[in-house]
C-alpha cells in the first residue's frame, strides 16, 4: 500500500483526535494570537458606541443552547459594553429555550459592570411568534408584554416607563442563529425604521453581508471570531477570546488535512490505483 | 456540584458517539429529547397560554382569545384522520394572515432594498472596484439561474462567470460553517477543563 493510499484510508478517529488536540491543547497553554479587528464589528460596536447614556435599546436574544457556544459570549460582551455606556437595556427573547441563557448573559454582565435589574436593564423573557411580536412591539409594547419576566407591570419599572414602542427606543440589537434576524430587518428596520445591529452564528455571516452594504443593519458581528472582536474592543477577556487560539489551531489542522487528502488523492490516481469508487468515503464515512 | 458532574458526564456520553454507537450515547439522546420536550410545553404553557388566554378570561373576561384558542385547537384535529378537515380551516386562517404580513415586508427588506443598493451609482476609489464586482457579480449570478434561454454564447459566458462566484460565496460559507462548527467543540472543551476538571482558569 503506497503513502497515498494510507492516508486515503486513515482512520477518521485519528482526525478526531487531532482536531481534539488541537482544541485542548492552545486552552491548556494559551499564546494569545493577535485578534484583528473587521469592519463589520468595528461598525456595530461604533453605532453602539455613538448613542448617548440614557438611551433605551432593545436587545433581542434570540437562541438557544445549541449555539450559545457563539452567542452567548456576544451577549455578554455586548451587554458590557452598553452597561458602560450607562444605556438602559430592555432585553427579550423570541425561543422557548432562551429565557434561561438570556437571563444568565445579563446577570453575567451587570455582575460585571454593576447595573441593576429594573434601573439598568428589564428582562421582558419570551414571547411566541416571531413577526407578531416585531409589530407588536413596533405598535404596543404592552400589548405584547403587559409584564416582565418576573411577572412586574412594565410601568412600574424605572427602564420600560414611557417606552411603548421602536420610536422611543434609540436602537434594536439582535443576537441570533435563525431567521429570527430576517424577520428583524424586515419589521424593525424595514416597516418601523429601527436602527438596527446584528449579531448571528458563523454560518449566518455571509448572508448578512448585503444588509451591511444596503445600510439595513449598522453593524454585524459574525460567530465566536465576531465575539472575541467584540470583546477585544471593550478590553475584556471572556470565553470568545479564550478559545480563538484554539480556533486558528484547528483551522490549520482542517486546512492541512484538506491538502494532504487532495494531494494523496492526486498521487493515487496519477498511480493508477484502484480507489474502491470512494476515495474520499473512507475518510467520512 | 452535582450539575457539573452531570453535565460532563452527559457530554462524554454524546462524545462517545465519535467512537461508535454505543449505549450511553443513544441513553444522551433520548434523555435530551424527552427533557426538551417537556421543558418546552412548560413554557409554552407559562408563557404562551397563561398569559395570553387564561389570564385575559378568568380575570378580564375576555371572550376574544376563545377564538384563537379555538382555532389552535382545531389544528390539533388533524391527529385524527376524520378531523383533518377541520385542521385545513385554521391552516387556511394561519396561511393568509402570514402571507398579509409577510410578503409586504419581504419585498420591501429583500427585493426593493437590496436592489436600489445595487442600483446605486459606485463611489470614487476601492469602494467603487467594490461595487463593480458586487453589481458584476449579481448580473452574473442571475444569468447562472436564469433558466429560459440555453447558457449559450453571451448569456453562457454570463452564466460561466456567475458560477465563479457562486463558488466563491459556497468557499465562505465553508469556511464559516467549520469555524461554527469548532466553536462549539471548543466551547465544550473549556466546559470539562474550566468547570469540570478546574485546569483553566474562571
Amino acid at each position: 500500500m503506497t503513502w497515498a493510499r494510507k492516508v486515503l484510508s486513515i482512520d477518521r478517529r485519528i482526525i478526531f483526535l487531532l482536531v481534539a488536540a488541537g482544541v485542548a491543547l492552545p486552552l491548556l497553554r494559551p499564546v494569545n494570537l493577535p485578534i484583528t479587528v473587521t469592519p463589520r464589528v468595528q461598525a456595530a460596536f461604533d453605532a453602539i458606541d455613538a448613542l448617548p447614556a440614557g438611551s433605551k435599546v432593545l436587545l433581542s436574544m434570540d437562541y438557544e443552547p445549541d449555539i450559545m457556544a457563539e452567542l452567548f459570549p456576544m451577549s455578554v460582551a455586548v451587554l458590557r459594553h452598553c452597561f458602560r455606556k450607562h444605556l438602559q437595556v430592555i432585553a427579550m427573547t423570541l425561543y422557548p429555550a432562551g429565557t434561561g441563557l438570556g437571563e444568565r448573559a445579563l446577570r453575567t454582565a451587570a455582575k460585571a459592570e454593576g447595573a441593576v435589574l429594573n434601573k439598568d436593564y428589564a428582562w421582558l423573557g419570551y414571547k411566541s411568534g416571531f413577526q407578531v411580536v416585531m409589530i407588536g412591539i413596533g405598535e404596543n409594547l404592552r400589548g405584547m408584554y403587559p409584564v416582565d419576566f418576573y411577572g412586574t407591570p412594565l410601568d412600574s419599572i424605572p427602564v420600560t416607563r414611557g417606552v411603548n414602542a421602536y420610536r422611543q427606543m434609540a436602537m434594536v440589537i439582535n443576537l441570533s442563529g435563525s431567521s429570527a434576524t430576517d424577520y428583524w430587518i424586515q419589521f424593525a428596520q424595514g416597516r418601523f425604521h429601527a436602527p438596527l445591529v446584528v449579531g448571528c452564528t458563523a454560518v449566518m455571516a455571509t448572508d448578512y453581508y448585503p444588509y451591511l452594504s444596503s445600510k439595513q443593519i449598522l453593524g454585524l458581528v459574525g460567530g465566536m471570531k465576531g465575539a472575541a472582536e467584540y470583546e477585544r474592543l471593550i478590553d475584556t477577556v471572556g470565553d470568545a477570546r479564550r478559545g480563538m487560539d484554539a480556533q486558528s489551531l484547528v483551522h490549520l489542522i482542517v486546512a492541512l488535512l484538506v491538502i494532504l487528502g487532495n494531494v494523496a488523492l492526486f498521487v493515487a490516481r496519477r498511480a493508477g490505483e484502484d480507489l474502491g469508487g470512494r476515495p474520499a468515503g473512507s475518510m467520512t464515512r | 456540584m452535582i450539575e457539573t458532574w452531570i453535565a460532563a458526564f452527559l457530554t462524554l456520553c454524546v462524545f462517545s458517539f465519535l467512537y461508535r454507537e454505543n449505549p450511553f450515547y443513544r441513553f444522551a439522546e433520548h434523555l435530551f429529547v424527552g427533557s426538551a420536550a417537556g421543558y418546552l410545553l412548560a413554557v409554552q404553557w407559562h408563557n404562551v397560554l397563561i398569559p395570553n388566554v387564561w389570564t385575559p378570561l378568568t380575570r378580564g373576561g375576555d371572550l376574544v382569545v376563545l377564538i384563537p384558542l379555538a382555532l389552535g385547537l382545531m389544528m390539533l384535529a388533524r391527529i385524527w384522520s376524520k378531523g383533518a378537515g377541520i385542521a385545513r380551516w385554521s391552516i387556511a386562517f394561519y396561511v393568509g394572515v402570514y402571507s398579509g404580513v409577510a410578503i409586504p415586508g419581504y419585498m420591501q427588506a429583500q427585493i426593493f432594498a437590496q436592489l436600489a443598493d445595487a442600483a446605486k451609482p459606485w463611489p470614487p476609489g476601492a469602494a467603487g472596484v467594490n461595487a463593480a464586482l458586487v453589481f458584476i457579480g449579481l448580473i452574473t449570478v442571475l444569468a447562472y439561474f436564469f433558466f429560459s434561454l440555453p447558457h449559450r454564447g453571451i448569456h453562457g459566458v454570463g452564466a460561466r462567470i456567475g458560477i465563479y462566484f457562486l463558488m466563491v460565496a459556497f468557499g465562505a460559507s465553508f469556511g464559516y460553517t467549520v469555524m461554527a462548527r469548532v466553536s462549539l467543540l471548543i466551547s465544550r472543551v473549556q466546559f470539562l477543563l474550566r468547570d469540570w476538571l478546574h485546569l483553566l482558569p474562571s
